[in-house]
């Protein structure tokens, strides 16, 4: 299974640096002595993105009005606060990048109306965007068509590969395998329950979680979902002190989450003790805060970012966002990736050296961070990324602590075989 | 009453032409392919105005769950053509190949039973209209025979939006879930998704509805849409005088539906994908809204109406993506503050008289059904 036979050549940004500069001063030694430089454009520009002498425009489409807003926010300062950086550094081969947002009002037409405005009206060489693996599915035909360029955040199911998409989240064998293989050494489970909110990616997620506990000789005693929004989980918590489970496998997402947790405090059901683990994927930092960092203490996530990471990137990278946006925010999973988004699409661009999509889709797999906030990351051929994933415990004021992390990166595999 | 005989006075005539030349020339002529695809898509909710129009306007039915019938013309379109789209070659890395990608996904392995007859496009025109004609016939017979209207009508059509909703999220094996039926690629072999495709699904989207606008005439100058008028302003009169008024009334709610079922067919074809989010409570009020906008009382207030939403909506959201809701909340209570009979109420104060003058007839027909300034409750 691994085809790890890049070599880890001089880091992808600093290269960058190198390169930009260089560019910059190429440039204003040209516009000083009068040479025409248009031909310079045309080089890195051969399908007609909006690219000019000194700038390239790049296009923002999440949603900052309706349900999801919440969850997207910080997507969207993460992927502003990156392309601000890469500007400061002197831009992506010396052209400052500009970005049109556009909202995507959490209603997914319009999340394939905007995708193809900013693809055909304003000709962005990338999109920053979609969260919610419906949005990503209304604008894919869109990216398809038009041949544009998209660097979605968020974890999802897998069982795509599109060549117009890099997944700068998890896909979901990376956050299940490894949280399951944890649980069960560490905590010796022996029988989980699996629950989720009613969509795809929940489902898709228990079926693999159900495949893997499977094969390690364990058992699911249930497995049971809810509507979106749902609020009411008292049933399923009576089932769940009935039935006794070792781990409670929950893929609850948006507010259903407060509720559920609220409940399961209520119902006595304590995840501090030694049994039931409460082991989640869907809930970040993001999430605590509506669900309050008291009623979730001692739950375990699966992941592969938590804020209080302690490496040198991530100290910089939190500081830095703090700066930008607020003493008080907090950084979830979602938004670390969203903010690879811009840096990973700069270090395509520049090993290409151009903003052509196809040069830049033939030049992604490979490219590799060095200084993203979670460590090491790498494009795979696939367009997803290698990553590690990590385990947090919820502590009372609303952070995970590492517990764990994989000793290696974890191979994304969208389509993974004897799990479907 | 002008020209007795015929159903299209002048004034008709005059906003048909004038409509027509707004939707096959001007637009055409000065807007982009792109733009010209979101005024497509917005003319297919104009198809649910209209049918508001009818039944809300001049019925005094007030519906708030058309995006039902919305949504069943659209997922039958979408049911066909996703089939074409998931051919055996093409769906060849799913475990089940040549059943839609969302099956596979729910671990179905076998093409369910309501799918199959989707297969055939003569099969799925017919679905069109005959499936929300049925099921608005049998909500229509079980409120208005029983006597339902008014608020409760309101309230029992919303809940059923809600409740079709978390049906098709709920069955997500068997409908796409949230996500909805996505990824819509062919019709009978002919790529929708070409620039040259969307130019004709736009026209001919334009002639269904100048052909639908030109129905609804129809009905509203027979007896029927007389009855109608009268019905919803005294139901009890028109019952005292021999007529069955539930029939009227199911009569247009099925009409309006099947409108609407037209308007969702063709979203699917010109957008290229159909989910949940049009089959709500909240599209569904704010295809109410388009409505009140143009003017309820007046099919072509109605497109107009939906067409300024919706251009607004996409104008404010492109130019102030984080505060465009603001504005649109503002456009609606300036519309009810200031012309409160929408759009068509404006032109008849304003501009109707000089017209008349202008076509050398004063016409006193287009007024009396028209005017209705608190009734509809």
């Amino acid at each position: 299974m691994n085809n790890k036979s890049e070599l880890k050549g001089p880091t992808a940004s600093r290269r960058g640096l190198i390169l930009g500069t260089a560019t910059a001063f190429a440039l204003s030694a040209f516009s000083q002595i009068g040479f025409p430089s248009a031909a310079h454009a045309d080089d890195v520009n051969t399908t007609g993105l909006a690219v000019t002498e000194d700038t390239v425009k790049v296009g923002i489409l999440h949603s900052v009005t309706g349900t999801m807003a919440i969850s997207e926010t910080g997507s969207v300062q993460a992927e502003k606060l990156a392309i601000e950086q890469i500007n400061a550094m002197g831009g992506v081969l010396g052209r400052q990048i500009e970005y049109t947002q556009e909202d995507g009002a959490s209603d997914w037409p319009t999340f394939a109306e905007k995708a193809k405005k900013l693809l055909v009206n304003d000709k962005v060489a990338a999109v920053f965007g979609c969260w919610t693996s419906a949005s990503r599915k209304a604008v894919l035909p869109v990216f398809e068509q038009y041949n544009g360029m998209l660097y979605y955040p968020t974890f999802y199911e897998g069982l795509e590969q599109s060549p117009n998409v890099i997944y700068t989240g998890q896909e979901a064998t990376q956050q299940i395998i490894a949280g399951i293989d944890w649980v069960a050494k560490e905590k010796g489970a022996k029988s989980f329950y699996l629950l989720g909110s009613d969509y795809i990616w929940p489902r898709t997620s228990n079926k693999i979680a159900r495949k893997h506990i499977e094969k390690l000789g364990l058992k699911v005693v249930g497995e049971e979902y809810y509507p979106l929004g749902h609020t009411q989980f008292n049933s399923v918590i009576n089932k769940i002190k009935l039935k006794k489970p070792d781990v409670i496998y929950a893929i609850v997402v948006g507010g259903s989450n407060v509720a559920f947790y609220k409940q399961l405090k209520a119902a006595g059901i304590d995840m501090t003790k030694e049994k039931p683990v409460l082991l989640t994927i869907s809930v970040t930092e993001d999430e605590i805060r509506g669900i309050g960092g008291e009623n979730i203490t001692g739950a375990y996530a699966a992941m592969k970012y938590f804020q209080s990471l302690d490496n040198p990137n991530n100290e910089a990278f939190v500081k830095a966002f703090k700066e930008r946006w607020g003493d008080d925010i907090v950084i979830g999973d979602v938004t670390q990736a969203a903010y690879l988004g811009p840096w990973l699409w700069k270090a395509a661009v520049e090993k290409a050296g151009s903003f052509d999509i196809d040069k830049v889709r033939l030049a992604s797999p490979g490219i590799e961070l060095t200084t993203a906030p979670e460590g090491y990351v790498r494009v795979h051929e696939n367009h997803h990324l290698w990553s590690k994933t990590r385990v947090g415990l919820a502590k009372p004021d609303g952070q995970y602590e590492l517990v764990y992390e994989t000793a290696d990166l974890m191979e994304p595999d969208p389509f993974p075989e004897g799990y479907q | 009453m002008t020209n007795g005989k015929f159903f299209l006075g002048r004034q008709e005539l005059l906003g048909l032409a004038i409509l027509a030349a707004l939707i096959f020339i001007v637009l055409p002529a000065s807007i982009d392919i792109f733009r010209l695809n979101l005024i497509g898509k917005y003319l297919t909710y104009a198809f649910v105005a209209i049918g508001l129009v009818l039944c809300w306007g001049m019925g005094g039915i007030l519906s708030l769950g058309q995006g039902v019938f919305f949504g069943i013309g659209g997922y039958c379109m979408a049911m066909f053509l996703k089939l074409e789209s998931s051919t055996p070659e093409a769906t060849k890395i799913q475990s089940t190949p040549g059943i839609p990608d969302f099956m596979d996904w729910n671990q179905i392995t076998e093409l369910p039973w309501f799918w199959v007859p989707f297969n055939s496009l003569a099969f799925t025109l017919i679905a069109i209209f005959v499936l929300p004609a049925f099921f608005a016939f049998i909500i229509g017979a079980a409120m208005f025979k029983r006597r339902v209207g008014g608020v409760y009508f309101a309230i029992i059509t919303q809940a059923i939006a809600a409740i079709l909703t978390i049906l098709i999220i709920g069955q997500q094996g068997y409908t796409g879930g949230v996500n909805g039926i996505t990824d819509l690629r062919t019709l009978l072999g002919w790529d929708i998704r070409t620039d040259s495709a969307k130019y004709v699904l736009y026209f001919l989207n334009g002639a269904l509805l100048i052909g639908v606008l030109i129905a609804c005439q129809f009905v509203l100058k027979s007896k029927l849409g007389r009855l109608l008028v009268a019905v919803r302003d005294k139901e009890d009169r028109v019952r005292f005088s021999g007529y069955d008024v539930a029939n009227f009334k199911i009569f247009v709610f099925c009409f309006a539906a099947v409108l609407s079922a037209i308007g969702g067919a063709m979203f699917t074809l010109q957008v290229g994908f159909m989910s949940p989010s049009f089959v709500g409570i909240v599209p569904s009020i704010e295809m109410v809204i388009y409505c009140a906008v143009g003017g309820r009382l007046s099919i072509f207030g109605a497109v107009y109406g939906t067409l300024l939403v919706n251009w607004a909506k996409t104008t404010f959201s492109e130019t102030f993506p984080e505060l465009w809701l603001f504005g649109l909340g503002a456009l609606f209570i300036a519309v009810v503050l200031v012309f409160p009979n929408g759009l068509s109420g404006l032109y008849r104060t304003n501009v109707a008289p000089a017209v008349d003058r202008w076509l050398g007839r004063s016409s006193t027909s287009a007024k009396p059904p028209l005017e209705d300034p608190q009734a509809a409750e």
